[in-house]
């Protein structure tokens, strides 16, 4: 992966495929503290305790075609290659949160790229989901949810081309606005 | 700036055109492979080409989405047309400006872009 903005998609995918209906993306950076922060939580099924053992783990996968799983794994190279590590808490029943920290400034931390690229990519993929996004600076903080402008669209499908580049231009300019 | 109002405009807009719309059975299907293979490969912006040419084309009749791993992790990203009545065109090794010709030569006009085909590559 070549952002970690690509690795937020994968990894909210996984929150798609467990059947959540309420996803909340959010990347925190402090340029005082040298951190930089992704998690992506969500309600759905979750994992039993024996399956989260074993997830970081690219032999454990839920796909029945092969036995491969790779999304997990390759985030926690990245987070543990920069000086920070990957956490994952779940619930079966209730929903995930996995949550990777990175030392901002190591040489090896992969750039963040283009979140609003995969806010975007997310919504079209799955428009009847809820998806909200935080992105929080030592400047402020910019949040995004789609249940309001579901709410303003009035019945148009949040996957309607027009839409969803009004969300990758309006999520756009919130960010600039704390960076 | 992008505002609540442009919103408000982009829905006035759509509302018209949604009942205009053909039926679910005519639809052309382009299927996007969204897994960790692909979004490595460079899906995302593959999705986000395909999804501004057919707007910008106004073609009606196509509804993009995304699916997981198809299976050829090596060939990602990969797309696939599903048109009613035809058999499934797989294309390969994706990118932005494959996107454009095959929007304009296989979703707009009906001539399957051979050369970018899994048939091609293999």
């Amino acid at each position: 992966m070549k952002e970690l903005a690509l690795n937020i998609l994968d990894i909210a995918q996984n929150s798609i495929a467990a059947g959540a209906n309420q996803i909340a993306i959010a990347v925190r950076e402090s340029v005082a503290a040298d951190r930089l922060t992704i998690s992506v939580k969500d309600n759905g099924c979750g994992m039993e305790p024996e399956f989260l053992a074993k997830v970081t783990d690219p032999f454990t996968t839920t796909r029945k075609t092969r036995k491969v799983g790779m999304g997990i794994p390759l985030l926690k190279m990245e987070a543990e290659m920069s000086g920070g590590e990957l956490r994952i808490e779940s619930e079966k029943g209730k929903g995930t949160s996995l949550t990777a920290c990175f030392k901002r400034s190591h040489i090896d931390r992969p750039p963040l790229g283009d979140v609003a690229g995969t806010f975007m990519v997310l919504i079209q993929g799955a428009p009847n989901l809820e998806f909200t996004y935080t992105r929080e600076t030592d400047r402020g903080a910019f949040q995004f949810s789609t249940a309001q402008v579901r709410a303003l669209l009035d019945g148009v499908p949040l996957s309607e081309p027009d839409v969803l580049a009004w969300i990758r231009g309006y999520v756009e300019e919130g960010e600039s606005g704390v960076l | 700036m992008k505002s609540l109002e442009d919103l408000k405009k982009i829905r006035e807009e759509m509302q018209q055109k949604i009942n205009i719309r053909t039926g679910d059975e005519n639809r052309t299907r382009v299927v996007v492979g969204m897994a960790t293979c692909g979004i490595a490969a460079g899906a995302r912006p593959v999705l986000a080409a395909l999804v501004d040419e057919v707007s910008r084309r106004k073609l009606q009749q196509v509804t993009v989405t995304q699916t997981g791993c198809i299976g050829v992790c090596r060939l990602e990203p990969i797309i696939e047309v599903l048109e009613p009545g035809k058999e499934k065109v797989t294309y390969v090794k994706v990118t932005e400006e494959k996107v454009k010709k095959i929007v304009s030569e296989h979703l707009a006009n009906g001539r399957v872009v051979e050369e970018y085909t899994i048939g091609a590559a293999e």
